[in-house]
């Protein structure tokens, strides 16, 4: 069974008063350990159908199931709970947290979890070694290069063992060959069994993922 | 980890914003600290001193009188069936029931003198409870002691021409003028006031006294109802109140207080102002950030810890600084603004656990819809605010 299935999503905007369809039937499965690379061209609604699977934005129609659970049927606040138990983020600008150091960065998932601090500590440590940043847990972000302030994202997106990692143009900020150290860390995640989900404009960052999934207006056009 | 963290470390980073919000909440809590503390200090002050007010409650003997007038011409009038209070009777004041208000009698005997052939009034007092009644009196010399020191207004002084140090003789009792009252503009200045044993011998008038002032001053005293207890347990005695000075003065504190809270309703509304815009602008300007709280797992009662904390924790810090500004200033302006020069603060507890809780509670209330407005962020939304 697919970890994730998208079933004939579809996604409609209302902008200056003209409908804007961002995802007009988007059907995507994806299976446990699986990295996958969504291409496209700017305004191809790949970063929507990225939110859409995050639980983050509610499609106008459509399903998608993930890890067995139908998220956008989930109530109240147990979509944000399933965010943080299953899902790790990769923003595109690290969206780190500028008066909180690496490893304060990459516990903030866990401050909504009931574990002891010294665990937490303990926890993001390791995050930040799997990722090469072992050195420099208490950086703040501006004491940090692009490289490494993308790390210490990654670091933080799995820091609670994610089923599935969701990453929105994580070389969009980075020289080429800062972007290939990020882009081998990712292939090294999935080697360890970690199912990513990868948007990108980046065609050579394609070769790093098991497949590629190209939209273009809203559509799944090759994958 | 935990969302405190999260909490105290953004305080930390934006510390021109909080010192500017901190600042903006202590300046109301430290007015409502000065003006409260100002009028209970200014109040106990006022009740401190009432004996200085002189007496509020007059007993005299009770009498009928009878205007007597013919054909529109008056033949002045007498009175009859006058009845006397003896001393003893006084003694049931102190078994009303509102005796602790009660903070000083002053019986007196009342009479006409000869003095180096010079009539004038002889009044018989206790001179303790009567200078604890009338701290206005200014003595040149020294207070009476003894039953046979004399105490004299200073236009008695002047026509007995003695002054204090002298001897005088009264039916053949040798007295000495103790001291001599500075000028009082009252009827005071006329009078000889001896001990009230001794002049109630001179006048023949043992154990009886003429009249009675009676000083039971406080804000909260029930006048009214005290003269009626009185004239209930002395039944041959007139009971009358004479309130208009302290009423004038409590109505001023009153008025005063009323002014203060409405200061204090002003400034505490724009301290809850400044708490709104600058929390609302925090949360607009942390928008991306909050993104990311929501896209990461955190519940929107997660956000809404997060802000309302910051402003609880400002809000204390305010609440405290107001507290011992407000203090400050009351201690520096309470010497201006009081009845007497040696005024004391009034430290309370409530007011200083009020002020605190009122800076944590407006900071909450104010904070409260900018932590709404950040909980309802759609994290798309935040995110695509970068």
């Amino acid at each position: 069974m697919a970890l994730i299935t998208i079933k004939n999503v579809k996604k409609q905007y209302t902008s200056d008063g003209d409908v804007v369809e961002a995802l007009r039937g988007v059907d995507i499965s994806i299976e446990a350990g699986e990295f996958i690379t969504i291409m496209g061209q700017s305004g191809s609604g790949k970063s929507t159908l990225l939110s859409v699977l995050g639980g983050m934005n509610h499609p106008t129609s459509g399903e998608v199931e993930m890890a067995g659970v139908k998220l956008y049927h989930l109530p109240g606040e147990k979509l944000a709970d399933f965010r943080a138990q299953k899902l790790g983020f990769v923003f595109q600008s690290f969206n780190l947290i500028s008066y909180l150091t690496a490893i304060e960065n990459v516990m903030l998932p866990l401050a909504i979890v009931s574990m002891n601090t010294p665990d937490k500590k303990a926890a993001a440590r390791q995050a930040l070694e799997r990722v090469g940043l072992g050195g420099k847990l208490d950086r703040l972000p501006n004491q940090l290069s692009g490289g490494e302030q993308e790390r210490v994202a990654i670091a933080r997106a799995i820091v609670n063992n994610p089923e599935i990692l969701l990453a929105d143009e994580p070389t969009g900020n980075l020289d080429s060959k800062t972007s290939e150290d990020v882009m081998a860390l990712f292939r090294e995640l999935n080697d360890g069994g970690q199912t990513i989900v990868m948007v990108t404009h980046n065609r050579e960052n394609g070769v790093y993922s098991d497949r590629t999934i190209t939209l273009k207006d809203g559509v799944v056009v090759a994958h | 980890m935990k969302l405190h963290t999260i909490s105290i470390n953004n305080l930390k980073r934006r510390k021109a914003k909080m010192a500017f919000l901190t600042i903006g909440l202590m300046v109301g809590i430290a007015t409502i600290v000065t003006l409260v503390t100002l009028t209970s200090s200014m109040s106990s002050d006022i009740e401190r001193k009432m004996d200085e007010f002189g007496a509020n409650i007059l007993i005299t003997p009770q009498s009928n009188g009878l205007a007597m007038s013919y054909g529109g011409i008056s033949l002045g009038g007498v009175s009859f069936d006058q009845r006397e209070i003896r001393e003893e009777d006084l003694a049931r004041i102190t078994t009303i029931a509102n005796h602790k208000n009660v903070s000083a009698v002053s019986p007196k005997v009342l009479g006409g003198i000869k003095i180096n052939n010079h009539d004038v009034l002889l009044v018989g007092v206790h001179f303790a409870s009567e200078l604890k009644m009338k701290q206005w009196w200014k003595i040149f010399g020294n207070e009476p002691k003894s039953e046979h020191d004399l105490l004299l207004g200073s236009e008695a002084s002047r026509v007995l021409n003695v002054s204090s140090g002298d001897r005088l003789t009264i039916k053949g009792e040798s007295f000495t003028v103790a001291g001599v009252l500075d000028q009082t503009g009252s009827q005071d200045d006329a009078l000889v006031f001896a001990n009230l044993a001794t002049a109630q011998k001179l006048l023949g008038k043992q154990g009886k006294i003429s009249m009675a002032e009676v000083a039971a001053l406080c804000s909260g005293c029930p006048i009214g109802d005290m003269v009626t207890q009185i004239a209930e347990k002395i039944p041959d005695a007139k009971v009358s109140a004479i309130q208009q000075v302290v009423e004038g003065r409590l109505k001023s504190l009153n008025q005063f207080k009323r002014f203060s809270y409405a200061m204090a309703g002003v400034v505490i509304f724009i301290g809850s102002l400044i708490v709104f815009v600058t929390m609302m602008g925090s949360v607009n300007e942390r928008t991306t950030e909050i993104g990311v709280f929501r896209a990461i797992g955190f519940r929107k009662s997660h956000i809404m810890r997060i802000i309302l904390l910051e402003a609880a924790l400002v809000s204390l810090l305010a609440g405290f600084l107001g507290y011992a500004v407000g203090m400050g200033s009351a201690k520096l302006a309470l010497p201006f603004m009081a009845e007497s020069k040696n005024a004391h603060l009034i430290w309370d507890t409530s007011v200083a656990c009020g002020s605190i809780g009122l800076a944590v509670a407006v900071g909450l209330l104010a904070s409260l819809y900018p932590a709404l407005h950040a909980s309802k962020l759609d994290p798309t939304e935040a995110l695509r605010a970068l």
